[in-house]
């Protein structure tokens, strides 16, 4: 049995089923973000006086992955513009270099996740907060090793941008005894690294996704461009509308984690 | 299959353009969040503002909203509709905090 629809549009709709899907399931993609959004606003809001944190992430890398992401857009625009323009050769090309754009997005991302669970905040029994990366934690020596600094107070470690002064990290030895309370930055940590894990979290699960998808069509499902090409190239246009819109999340989510 | 390429070259300089504008608007959202303006919320209006309209570009541009069928209107208009409604209870929950808590 045929599915109805694929390539010529419904009389009633005007479209091929395909778009008005994944419009549909765009749209209540809008809601699921709007609702993490607007946690993170109460969220925000909701922070004791100088206790939302303010420069905790590399802007540099976050900009890098947002060049990144939007590059992907443009190359996954010019894939389905190929198929558009029979030339089968350059979709490949063009999708190809999507794939690679949305690994490097991943990669980039996880270095970042690692960065932030290698960091740690210990509470010393003086009241003395260390703040570093873990070099050493081996459970069975008395002491853990970290590259950091100390502070006197917690508020200290939240706005990263006030702090104009640069504090030079350097290897501080801890002894186990001393350590009251020992945390790293994961989802964990507070309320901003929860919010901050579960919107970039969801949003790399969609790069993924959709990488996935590009991947498929790239590779066996392009199969279908010898016997349909015109279904074919709606199947492009379908995936490439979910990758934009995985591109329209990140252009919120960059300033509002990153930047503000 | 095939569409007409000069018809077609000219939407692959729209493309481009776009393409183009996205980058520098990148750029100039990085640049102002490290402009004071006087005030936290003037930056983060500012960083919005940049926002919305890069993600006009790609909606409109690159996912052809710009030139769609009613029916995916229709769809979006909903959507708009209960994300507006959304983002208007969360900024309303935030004068109805109880009594003595701190709000910034």
């Amino acid at each position: 049995m045929d599915i109805p629809y694929t390539v010529q549009p419904r009389p009633d709709t005007g479209l091929y089923n395909a778009k008005v899907g994944i419009w549909l399931f765009l749209a209540s993609e809008v809601m699921l973000f709007g609702a993490l959004f607007s946690s993170y606003i109460l969220l925000r809001v909701g922070a004791p006086e100088g206790y939302w944190p303010h420069g905790w992430l590399n802007v540099p890398i976050g900009t890098a992955n947002t060049l990144v992401l939007i590059t992907s857009s443009i190359t996954t625009v010019m894939a389905w513009a190929s198929c558009k323009m029979n030339r089968f050769e350059k979709f490949k090309f063009y999708h190809a270099c999507t794939l690679v754009l949305a690994l490097t997005f991943v990669c980039i991302k996880s270095y970042e996740y690692r960065d932030k669970l290698t960091h740690y905040e210990i509470t010393l029994a003086d009241g003395k907060i260390a703040d570093g990366h873990m070099v050493r934690n081996d459970p069975k020596a008395d002491h853990v090793v970290i590259s950091g600094r100390y502070v006197e107070d917690r508020k200290e470690l939240y706005d990263l941008h006030a702090a104009k002064v640069h504090h030079p990290h350097e290897e501080l030895t801890l002894p186990r005894a001393q350590i009251k309370k020992m945390s790293s930055y994961g989802p964990w940590h507070n309320t901003y690294t929860a919010i901050y894990f579960t919107l970039t979290g969801l949003h790399a699960l969609h790069v993924i996704g959709g990488a996935l998808v590009i991947g498929f069509l790239w590779g066996p499902g392009s199969k279908m461009w010898r016997t349909d090409p015109e279904r074919f190239t709606n199947r492009v246009e379908v995936s490439g509308l979910f990758w934009h819109f995985v591109d329209l999340v990140w252009i919120f989510l960059f300033p509002v984690l990153y930047l503000l | 299959m095939s569409t007409d390429h000069s018809d077609f070259s000219q939407h692959l300089r729209g493309y481009l353009f776009v393409f183009y504008a996205l980058l520098f608007g990148t750029l100039i959202t990085v640049g102002a969040s490290y402009i004071p303006f006087g005030h936290k919320a003037l930056n983060i209006a500012v960083a919005l503002l940049i926002a919305s309209v890069k993600a006009f570009l790609v909606a409109g541009y690159f996912m052809h909203l710009m030139s769609e069928r009613k029916m995916i209107y229709g769809i979006l208009a909903s959507t708009v509709f209960f994300a507006i409604g959304l983002m208007g209870l969360t900024l309303w929950s935030m004068v109805d905090f109880p009594p003595l808590t701190t709000t910034h």
